[in-house]
């Protein structure tokens, strides 16, 4: 599949997910934000990092960077567009998610390996992947607090628009790393077209990482563009 | 030359966490009745205008469309000859 990895300034994992794409076969391209073409791609990442040093609030500033407008455009179109970390906060900001990512409630960084539960497995980001799976991925982040209010909230359980918790080993949402509503971690949009995650399944996909978790959410992609779902 | 002081905070419904650690350290150093704190953003932005009404819906925009997101936060400006 094609890829294009959009580089804001202040990104920092956008060669992690660039080396993952192209580590697994496919034709991965790095964008810059002032660029306006997408190169047709079949996914379009927007990766973690500080985009604009995080100024104003986090991914405020990036969502009127020039080929924020295509990304916005090919999510409408029904491309798959996958926001993680800081991408999750351009994503909200951006309105192609709802909700908001606010400062962790013990006010700290945190980078430390993390577990999530899979909710659903209706969506191309998950599809295959048995709902209650628990997955070790690793966040970093300081604004990872997902927000939404009552109607919203209503709004993604009905919709069945969460994808991932924050949970235990087991499974059990013992473990909220950041304060996030209902363990939130992850969500798509109505169309399930567009995920925005906090943790990093690029940092999860390599031979040379401890977790190799991260990698059934690429193959769950790959599984979606061979036909699978 | 006008000027747009201009207040964003967060709804009262969005919990404040660095409002609720600056209340903590209040609390610390002994200011007892400390009952909440909330933190909020000011922002000044000068215009070269003297047109007041204009440059208020101008400010409005800018406030709907960047400076506050309105899931969590809330904003109100006023403007003043500079």
């Amino acid at each position: 599949m094609r890829v294009s990895i959009i580089t804001f300034p202040g990104s920092n994992c956008d060669h992690d997910a660039y080396e993952v794409f192209a580590s697994r076969g496919h034709q991965a391209s790095m964008i810059w934000h002032k660029d306006h073409d997408l190169m047709s791609p079949d996914l379009v990442i927007l990766p973690g990092g500080f985009s604009y040093g995080d100024y104003l609030r986090c991914g405020a500033l990036a969502r009127f960077s020039p080929i924020v407008k295509e990304v916005i455009d090919f999510a409408h179109k029904g491309g798959l567009v996958m926001g993680i970390c800081n991408g999750f906060q351009i994503l909200t900001e951006s309105g192609l998610l709802p909700g908001a990512l606010l400062m962790n409630s013990h006010l700290k960084f945190i980078c430390k390996h993390q577990h999530i539960r899979v909710e659903t497995a209706n969506s191309p980001f998950s599809n295959g992947i048995e709902p209650g799976t628990v997955l070790d991925i690793p966040i970093a982040h300081k604004e990872g607090n997902f927000f939404i209010d009552d109607n919203g909230l209503k709004a993604l359980k009905d919709n069945d628009q969460i994808l991932f918790r924050y949970c235990d080993t087991e499974g059990d949402f013992t473990a909220n790393p950041n304060g996030s509503l209902e363990n939130i971690a992850g969500i798509v949009n109505i169309k399930r077209n567009v995920l925005g995650m906090m943790p990093h399944p690029e940092r999860a996909a390599t031979d040379s990482v401890s977790s190799k978790d991260g990698r059934k959410i690429f193959e769950a992609i790959e599984r979606y563009f061979d036909g699978g779902n | 030359m006008l000027k747009a002081k201009i207040f964003v905070q967060l709804k009262p419904s969005v919990l404040d966490p660095q409002g609720k650690a600056v209340s903590n350290s209040l609390h610390n150093l002994g200011f007892s009745s400390v009952f909440e704190t909330r933190i909020s953003k000011y922002i000044e932005i000068s215009f070269d205008s003297e047109d007041k009404a204009r440059t208020a819906q101008e400010t409005e925009k800018i406030c709907k469309s960047l400076l506050a997101n309105p899931n969590t936060e809330s904003y109100h400006f006023e403007l003043e000859e500079c």
